[in-house]
């Protein structure tokens, strides 16, 4: 036994492991983005003048601020109705029996399984002006014209929710399994009702969850390029639309560069502003 | 202490739950317990303790019978109206909030403003020996205090019954003791009626006023921890609370008082009825505990082959083999130089008295 090695301290392994996977990222993440900055620190289209111009240009002009508001905006919408929707299923799979557990996962993961343009054309149905719910609406004599849904913030919102739905589910049922039941309860034997122990109990205690479901689904709104620019129509430009104009049909690389690089910065705040947060409420550790 | 309110009595009226699954937990329980008595509630796992401390606080909806606190009839009440403090056995404090806030958890529960609540929390901690600990997080607590604190927290709602779910099973057996003395004291101070669960035996003899014995759902025997020890109602509350020896053997002649049984090892003995009438000639199994056997010099008894021999520091446990093959344990004081039992010497043994073998009739 004497002779036999100590198992070896997991961070005394080489690094060498994670060669491929550090290549691969340098090759393809690390340097385009470095590209991208020194495109996008160019002045003129053929990328000959050094300048922080079109930098400058974005954030002086309202309308390419305006696209980023109201992408950030999406993105919080999304997030929004993705938590208040999710949280109830994610709180639902936990208190039933194993069979409906796999049929709620189920259904949570369609979306996922559907393929984003098949999905996209079934809101267009869904929304349109001769859509099934303008038709349902129409013959129950609720409205008489058609309600504008589709190419509306609404219908972008409705349709993005409905796909990123499984990157909020997920995180929550996975906090919220982590939670003691026993802790529901015990404050329920010390008096509280059921609003009280949500709210002082069982919410703090998934903010991890919650956290980490909103950061994914926002990051997946504001980039999710085909269901915006297919519900969302002509009328309404978010960041990765405006991108791909300036870049494609414009073949403005150098400003299409620096848009990506304010929407990265931009997202990259939101995101630690999410952390931070979840930093703040001392809501985990335990149990 | 303020709150010596006196407990209020709990019944236990003809509870029967069966889960969903079909699996019957608990059958046909009557308790009837005074207020400010502790009752342990004692039995292997499995037979349906935990079920029954859940349907006094209210988390279970009994399938039959009614639960009584007081003069109320709580059945229809939700566990957060029903005034039952519950320690649970992994204590359950809420894992991000400080100790004085789990202290007062209850307290702001019922709309007691901040200060006084600190106060009160503050209170409780010193009851409970913790005052220094009120702003850290439960994780930086041992196991030993986390149990306090969950005990304070339960008693800041001035409970008027206390429910313990296996209280002590995780602490080691020095703090186990040292806690079981702190909570009978608390009890005492307070005068809470309290029902602890246990699967310790000892812990249940020492701690409560009375034992409630379970068994598959079923209650064996509800009496003074000396009642379920000396003056066992069945077989199951003999052989499982302190150890006994189980012999076989015929009932020769039985009146209400004594039974004479001929034993298949080989000898007349007097028997106290336990478990009801007997029949002559019916089968029984006789329970005598090691201590309440003797090595007799005469002719009396039944006669064994010593096997080993344990000294176990105030006591020796010898193994005898009897005629039948079946094996019996003696346990002798140790008094000065006890006689060597050498492996393999003949004794004979007889019960210290005819009312330290009881005689259950015989089950198949
Ligand atoms: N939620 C449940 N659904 C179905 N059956 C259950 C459930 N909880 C417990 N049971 C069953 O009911 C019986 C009693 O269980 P209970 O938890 O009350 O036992 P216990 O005496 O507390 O045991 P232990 O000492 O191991 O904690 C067991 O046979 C158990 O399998
Ligand atoms: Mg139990």
């Amino acid at each position: 036994m004497g002779t036999a090695p100590a198992s070896r301290d997991v961070t005394s392994y080489g690094m060498g492991l994670a060669a491929p996977l550090a290549l691969f990222f340098l090759v393809f993440f690390v340097a385009p983005l470095l590209q991208l900055l020194w495109l996008s620190l160019h002045n003129d289209t053929a990328a000959l003048h050094w300048g922080f111009g079109q930098y400058l240009h974005f954030l002086t002009d309202p309308f390419s601020l305006g696209v980023l508001g109201s992408t950030l905006l999406l993105g919080a919408e999304v997030t929004a109705v993705c938590l208040v929707l999710g949280f109830p299923i994610a709180w639902l799979y936990q208190r039933v029996g194993p069979r409906l557990q796999t049929i709620i996962i189920l259904i949570v993961l369609l979306p996922l399984l559907t393929s984003v343009v098949v999905r996209t054309f079934a809101w267009i149905v869904i929304l349109g002006r001769q859509g099934i719910i303008n038709a349902t609406l129409q013959s129950l004599g609720i409205i008489d014209t058609p309600l504008k849904l589709l190419y509306t913030q609404f219908g972008v919102v409705i349709a993005l929710a409905q796909v990123q739905m499984p990157l909020m589910t997920l995180p929550l049922i996975t906090a919220l399994g982590r939670i003691d039941p026993n802790l529901d309860d015990a404050s329920c034997s010390l008096g509280a009702g059921s609003w009280r122990t949500f709210f002082r109990v069982v919410l703090p205690l998934s903010l991890p969850g919650v956290i980490a479901g909103c950061t994914l689904t926002y990051a997946a709104a504001i980039t999710a390029f085909i269901t915006q620019s297919l519900i969302g129509g002509g009328q309404m430009l978010f960041m990765p639309m405006y991108l791909y104009q300036q870049a494609s049909t414009l073949q403005n690389w150098p400003f299409a560069s620096a848009i990506s690089i304010i929407f990265l910065l931009a997202v990259l705040a939101v995101v630690s502003v999410f952390t931070t947060l979840g930093r703040m409420s001392r809501g985990y550790g335990g149990a | 202490m303020a709150e010596t309110q006196g407990g209020r009595s709990l019944v236990v009226d003809a509870v029967t739950h069966r889960y969903p699954s079909g699996a019957l937990a608990v059958e046909n329980i009557n308790l009837d317990i005074k207020g400010g008595e502790i009752i342990a509630l004692l039995g292997p796992s499995g037979c349906g303790k935990t079920t029954l401390l859940r349907i006094i606080a209210g988390f279970i909806a009994q399938s039959q019978g009614r639960i009584i606190i007081g003069d109320d009839i709580v059945d229809a009440l939700p566990p957060n109206r029903r005034a039952v403090g519950i320690v649970f056995q992994n204590y359950a404090l809420f894992p991000h909030l400080s100790i004085s806030e789990n202290v007062g958890y209850g307290l702001a529960a019922r709309g007691v403003d901040k200060a006084t609540r600190q106060r009160e929390a503050q209170r409780l901690l010193e009851l409970v020996q913790l005052p220094t600990m009120s702003e850290r997080l439960p994780r930086q607590l041992s196991g030993g205090q986390q149990q306090r604190v969950a005990l304070a927290r339960a008693l800041a709602i001035k409970p008027s019954i206390l429910l313990l779910d296996e209280p002590f099973a995780a602490l080691d057996k020095n703090l186990r003791l040292d806690m079981q003395i702190e909570v009978k004291r608390l009890q005492r101070v307070s005068g809470i009626t309290t029902l602890i669960v246990t699967h310790d035996q000892e812990e249940a003899l020492s701690m409560a006023d009375r034992v409630a014995v379970l068994s598959h759902g079923k209650l064996e025997q509800f009496g003074s921890p000396s009642d379920v020890y000396d003056r066992p109602q069945t077989l199951f509350v003999n052989t499982f609370v302190g150890a006994s020896n189980r012999m076989p053997g015929v009932v020769v002649s039985a009146d209400r008082t004594a039974a004479k049984v001929r034993l298949d090892a080989g000898a007349e003995i007097i028997a106290r009825p336990a478990g009801g009438a007997l029949t002559e000639g019916g089968r029984v199994t006789v329970c005598i505990r090691p201590e309440h056997l003797q090595f007799v010099g005469d002719e009396t008894g039944f006669a064994g082959v010593v096997g080993m021999s344990l000294p176990l520091g105030a006591t020796v446990v010898h193994e005898v083999t009897t005629a039948d093959g079946s094996g019996v344990k003696v346990s002798q004081a140790r008094i000065g130089e006890t006689r060597a039992l050498e492996s393999g010497a003949a004794v004979r043994l007889a019960p210290l008295a005819p009312s330290l073998a009881n005689a259950f009739p015989a089950t198949l």
